[in-house]
């Protein structure tokens, strides 16, 4: 399904892209004022919540980021495609908040024992795969990187989708019933990559549908 | 048995069961003729191990009768449930209030006790039994009573309590998700309730089984566990003097988010032994499936007791976060063996494997 309707030009959207920064933002403005405010909200391990909260937060900002794609298909907007950069940035945020909690909230920067932890455990090295994965990435979300490295760009970006299996990986992986806690996240995923995949089988029936009503 | 007056948690005379008491309860219990090795096997139980009984109840806590208040209050009791029944409350009022603290160690705060919870009745979120409390009819309440013993039956939680002394006791709580806290519960010994129902001499597994009803439980609805929750103990752990049928907690009884109206409490083995809101009460002479070991055999035993040298696949439990702890000071702690009830129950696990027996 597509929707009709006038597209609006890069110009037009970029005047609301503050609005989609404040969205992804709100997560952290509220972790922020709890932090400072509201400390008792935490609970008794404050620690522990920030990190779970972070964790998540990685985890639905990546999923938006994701649907960006899909989303601008269906409206018909071809110029929001441009608004993922700042999903794909706002989730690395999340989730390097949520490594740096790990490190030094949670473990109380014990070296000895982060490196024993991430050894013994699987999903906890997966996490810390993912991260890593992830700097290239943020390293070239610019314009200029993007332009430089032309194809190459595209074939490097792809390694998000290896980052969302990882970061679906680690948290289903830690969690104590497994997939009965996160099926939500990976059937979202699931279906945001079947997205993908459907596009790429018909592109000529994509090309015929845009911009017409269907 | 040496009695060290040097040990601070060793039990003055007056804490003692009386003799009396330890030879009726050598004489009930099932006898048993395991042989070392075997983990479901019990140990014979010996005056020895009797007189260790009685020091563990000495180390719970300084146990005075309700009506001798003590000068110095080791908590602040708190605000009892409007849904309690009249004898529950009087019950309670007069148990024997602590009057010293054997941990040593700081309470955590009634606040935290009820506001972080794993019960997935209510949902998997540390919150959730907290803030979906409110659901759990504990009155009427009955417990069935069946298996091998000589009287199976009914049984309302009035009967069931009734005929014993509450105390308090104070107890270190170890959760397999390497957190803990120090709990004053209060409730009656296990073992006394169990007596009452005569165990048959082939009974050597209790089987406990938390309340099944949807519309009290919400999240009983969605699949994450394979419900009802169970769990169960063998025979020797449940009469062990430091298992505790719990009612409830600093001086009131228990909120639904800590599996109200009775729960048990075994100290020296991780949370998720300690089953709550209980309906069912089954001797047997098998061990239990229990519903973690249900889930995943691999991560979770029958014994499940604390032991900081055996890791969990998910936790190293070598040491524990001390509830509650602040943002920038994780307050890790240790792990003791047993929880630090090593002196009262390592005995029941003489010979055995706790690697394999975990």
């Amino acid at each position: 399904m597509v929707l009709s309707g006038k597209r609006l030009t890069v110009a037009q959207l970029d005047r609301w892209r503050w609005l989609w920064h404040l969205l992804l933002a709100v997560p952290l403005l509220y972790l922020l004022w709890q932090i400072g405010l509201r400390p008792e909200q935490l609970g008794p391990d404050p620690a522990k919540s920030v990190l779970h909260f972070t964790g998540e937060w990685a985890l639905y900002v990546m999923l938006a980021g994701l649907a960006v794609t899909p989303v601008a298909r269906v409206l018909n907007q071809p110029a929001i495609i441009r608004w993922r950069r700042a999903g794909g940035l706002w989730a690395f945020t999340y989730a390097l908040l949520h490594g740096l909690t790990y490190g030094v909230l949670y473990m109380g920067l014990d070296w000895q024992r982060i490196t024993a932890d991430v050894i013994e455990h699987p999903f906890v090295w997966i996490g810390l795969l993912a991260l890593v994965l992830y700097l290239p990435l943020v390293i070239t979300s610019t314009r200029n990187w993007q332009r430089r490295m032309g194809r190459n760009w595209v074939r490097l970006h792809r390694l998000f989708y290896v980052i969302g299996v990882l970061g679906l990986l680690h948290v289903t992986w830690l969690e104590k019933v497994g997939l009965l806690e996160t099926w939500p996240y990976v059937a979202a995923f699931i279906i945001l990559m079947l997205l993908r995949l459907l596009k790429r089988r018909k592109p000529a029936a994509v090309a015929r549908h845009a911009g017409s009503s269907s | 048995m040496l009695i060290r007056h040097t040990d601070p948690e060793a039990p003055s005379g007056s804490d003692i069961t009386p003799e009396t008491a330890y030879r009726q309860r050598s004489r009930r219990l099932p006898a048993s003729d395991g042989g070392a090795g075997d983990p479901w096997a019990q140990p014979s139980i010996s005056r020895r191990h009797l007189l260790q009984a009685g020091a563990a109840i000495g180390a719970a806590g300084l146990i005075l009768p309700g009506t001798a208040q003590a000068a110095t209050r080791i908590y602040n009791p708190e605000a009892e449930r409007p849904d309690a029944p009249a004898w529950l409350r009087n019950q309670i009022a007069r148990r024997g209030v602590a009057t010293n603290n054997p941990t040593g160690e700081t309470l955590t705060p009634y606040r935290d006790a009820t506001n972080y919870n794993n019960f997935y009745e209510f949902g998997t979120g540390k919150s959730d039994p907290a803030d979906k409390a409110g659901s759990l009819r504990i009155q009427p309440w009955s417990v069935r009573v069946d298996g091998l013993c000589d009287k199976p039956g009914n049984y309302a939680l009035e009967d069931l309590l009734k005929p014993h002394a509450m105390q308090d006791r104070i107890y270190r709580f170890r959760c397999v998700e390497a957190w803990s806290m120090v709990v004053p519960w209060l409730g009656v010994s296990l073992g006394d309730v169990l007596r009452r129902f005569a165990p048959k001499s082939n009974a050597r597994f209790v089987h406990f089984t938390t309340l099944l009803d949807s519309k009290q439980f919400p999240a009983q609805r969605t699949p994450i566990l394979d419900w009802p929750y169970r769990e169960g103990l063998r025979l020797d752990e449940a009469m062990h003097p430091l298992t505790l049928l719990a009612t409830g907690l600093y001086g009131r009884s228990l909120p639904d988010q800590n599996g109200a109206p009775l729960r048990l409490i075994v100290p020296w083995k991780y949370g998720f032994k300690s089953i709550k809101s209980i309906v069912r009460i089954t001797f047997s002479d098998k061990a239990p499936v229990t519903t973690w070991m249900g889930m995943a055999p691999e991560e979770y035993g029958f014994f499940a007791n604390v032991n900081p040298a055996v890791a969990h696949p998910r936790w190293s439990q070598s040491r524990e976060r001390r509830l509650p702890n602040s943002l920038f000071s994780p307050n890790w702690k240790p792990t003791l063996p047993f929880n630090g009830y090593a002196r009262q129950v390592a005995g029941l696990y003489r010979g055995m494997d706790l690697a394999k027996w975990f």
